[in-house]
């Protein structure tokens, strides 16, 4: 790995962490009013399958998507404006924090239905086939998608017609409140069960970026020369609650020592203790890293408060293709 | 122009849409094979490669989710299915998803994507092979409803349906496959969202759609012998509803009768109903009515079906009720000859 791909992946880590504790600090001033996903915890898959893919390549996502869309380079401000509600939101307020999309970066959508972009992102690189592009469709999910109807169509159809996907499943171990003790059956594993559909699957720590971004790279690799799809698991763990800002350790459905456990396997300060520890960042460096991040998400908040509110009218717009058309303006009895 | 069946006019629009658009594809369970999906896709895999026609793994609700992916990147993908009662299991990608697609996205992108169901009836279809839910698709707002009575506009709103820039539903009665028509040659399209008049008359409105209109012009032709003389218009679309050719017919009638294929409870029908009852309250000289579907499921045996769906003996009763003129309704009966269950001697099943 080069010193420059070292620093970016530490940089888009840092990013993503400060953006969500950004958000969850400022969350109970109760103007981002949406149910909230934060990726606290879970930084190091985003930032290293978003550099691992070109700009050209696609991806979507599920309700957990601020990390992905970040990674993959969505625009910050724009996502911050939407989670807020406001006019210049990337879904222009229509869509909140579980409707995110920046397609001029290959963004092409995160959707709230669990499984539901699964096959919204087969048929994007079905489309590729057709077209013959080289371009490859990242689909980003979580372990509770595997259980899914739609996962298990969408795999045997990339599988059956070789589709340049890539499959990323961030194992966090939990599904809202239920374990995967309470889904899935106990020692079948994700991966091995995955590359029983015949799609070749891979499982690895998900909170060590370095490794993240070597598989990955390799899958894609792999995915461009015309193998097929790919299926990544990667372990980690979300910090904060499912929805919302806050730490739910107490309420009883998994255990501080668990939490603590993982807290230790921090991906962050783990990348960064390497870094420093072979000079491949200086402390100088790590403090203008900080300074830059903090300065930019300031300024993004800053904007997404500013903007205005959507006019309560576009709430009737793009429905359908036609601006002034029918469905644009609610129609009603009597008038 | 030439004379086709309604499914022949089907296989001409895919044809033609295929030819000039290589972004337009066509799929779904049998499309390629032996039958073609009643005729509607023969020839299509031949013409234009396994990469644009292809048959699908049993697995509607993903290959749904890839018809709204594969439409994001460009395509134009037409989906098939044999039934309409299959396609249920495929709701989650139509309505979460193709539906709100560019709504819920600040309307920058939405989804081009044509989804044939096929509506089965007769020939012990049974509860699950025969159910009429246009009003499922039409209660979601971002989908449109299509529902051809005849051969000319099956293949003028399917070529319409496939190039719009949104999601349509375009449903197909199973009775109207062998139903012939003139159609226009090329590239011939029908505006969605409008209906047809198709006979002129002051003494009723008569709302039809989909094989409901066949059935309705049999009765309005014979009381038109009777000196009964009714409007009667073909929907061709349930969503978006023309409500401008209804209302309007209405305030020159006074009376409504609106005939529907589904269950009663929900329906089409209904909403018609409603809407006319409120905008047009003033010009109506008696209760609105309709005829529709009872609310139970098609039951399979021959013997159980013989009351269930509205014939042209039923509507022409019934308009005669409305206006309280004697009216004579049982030789539309006793003019057919096949059993109830078929809607000609072509169709000797089995599906």
């Amino acid at each position: 790995m080069t010193l420059d791909i070292s620093k970016q992946l530490l940089f888009q880590m840092k990013r993503i962490r400060f953006v969500e504790e950004e958000i969850a600090r400022r969350y109970p001033e109760g103007a981002m009013r949406c149910p909230t996903h934060l990726s606290v915890g879970q930084e190091a898959v985003a930032a290293a399958v978003g550099l691992a893919l070109k700009h050209k390549d696609m991806a979507v996502s599920g309700h957990r998507a601020h990390a992905h869309y970040l990674g993959k380079g969505g625009n910050l401000k724009a996502m911050l404006a939407e989670i807020y509600g406001k006019a210049t939101g990337c879904s222009h307020g229509k869509g909140g924090s579980m409707h995110l999309i920046d397609e001029s970066v290959g963004f092409m959508g995160s959707t709230a239905i669990v499984g539901g972009t699964v096959p919204v992102g087969v048929g994007l690189a079905y489309g590729m086939k057709v077209k013959k592009s080289d371009q490859v469709s990242c689909v980003f999910h979580g372990d509770a998608v595997v259980e899914t109807g739609a996962f298990f169509e969408s795999v045997n159809f990339a599988v059956l017609k070789k589709l340049p996907v890539l499959f990323v499943c961030e194992n966090n171990l939990y599904s809202v409140y239920s374990p995967l003790s309470v889904r899935q059956p106990e020692g079948r594993s994700i991966a091995a069960m995955v590359s029983g559909l015949g799609l070749p699957a891979y499982t690895g720590d998900g909170n060590d970026v370095a490794a993240v971004h070597a598989k990955v790279c390799e899958s894609i690799a792999e995915i461009r020369a015309g193998g097929g799809p790919r299926f990544v698991e990667f372990s980690t763990y979300r910090w904060l609650e499912h929805c919302g800002p806050s730490y739910d350790n107490h309420i009883g459905y998994r255990s501080e020592s668990e939490f603590l456990e993982w807290q230790a396997k921090e991906p962050i300060t783990r990348f960064e203790r390497v870094m420093l520890d072979n000079s491949t960042i200086t402390a100088a460096e790590l403090q203008l890293m900080n300074d830059n991040i903090a300065l930019e998400v300031e300024e993004a908040f800053t904007f997404a408060e500013a903007s205005p509110m959507p006019g309560p009218d576009s709430a009737y717009t793009g429905l359908y293709f036609e601006p002034s058309g029918f469905g644009s303006v609610p129609q009603s009895e009597g008038g | 122009m030439a004379i086709m069946t309604f499914a022949k006019a089907i296989n001409e629009a895919l044809t033609e849409a295929m030819t000039l658009d290589p972004d337009v594809i066509c799929y779904g369970l049998g499309v390629p094979d032996p039958k073609g999906v009643f005729g509607t896709t023969m020839g299509l895999q031949e013409k234009f490669g396994d990469d644009r026609v292809f048959d699908m793994p049993t697995s509607e609700n993903a290959m749904t989710g890839i018809g709204v992916g594969a439409s994001l990147y460009g395509l134009r993908p037409v989906i098939t299915h044999q039934r309409l009662d299959f396609a249920l299991l495929s709701m989650d990608q139509l309505v979460n998803n193709a539906a709100k697609w560019r709504f819920m996205f600040g309307g920058q992108r939405g989804v081009s994507l044509t989804v044939r169901m096929i509506l089965g009836r007769g020939w012990g279809q049974g509860p699950t092979h025969s159910q009429n839910l246009q009003a499922w698709f039409a209660h979601v707002p971002g989908l449109k409803v299509v529902m051809p009575a005849t051969s000319e506009d099956a293949k003028g709103l399917l070529l319409s349906s496939i190039f719009d820039p949104d999601p349509v539903i375009f449903l197909e009665h199973r009775w109207l496959h062998n139903l012939r028509g003139e159609v226009p040659d090329g590239d011939y399209r029908i505006p969605l969202g409008k209906a047809k008049l198709l006979r002129e008359g002051g003494d009723i409105t008569v709302v039809a759609m989909s094989y409901m209109t066949i059935e309705a012009l049999h009765a309005v032709d014979h009381l038109a012998e009777q000196g009964v003389n009714c409007d009667l218009i073909d929907l061709r679309c349930v969503r978006p509803l023309d409500w401008e050719a209804i209302e309007a017919s209405v305030n020159r009638t006074g009376r409504l009768l609106v005939l529907d294929t589904g269950n009663l409870t929900g329906s089409i029908s209904g909403e018609i109903v409603a809407r006319v009852t409120a905008n047009c309250w003033g010009a109506l000289k008696c209760a609105p009515q309709r005829l529709a579907m009872p609310d139970y499921p098609e039951a399979t045996s021959p013997s159980l079906t013989e009351g269930y769906h509205v014939r042209a003996e039923h509507i022409a009763e019934k308009i005669g009720k409305v206006l309280l003129r004697e009216v004579q309704f049982a030789s539309l009966s006793q003019q057919r000859k096949h059993p109830h269950d078929v809607p000609g001697d072509w169709f000797s099943g089995p599906f």
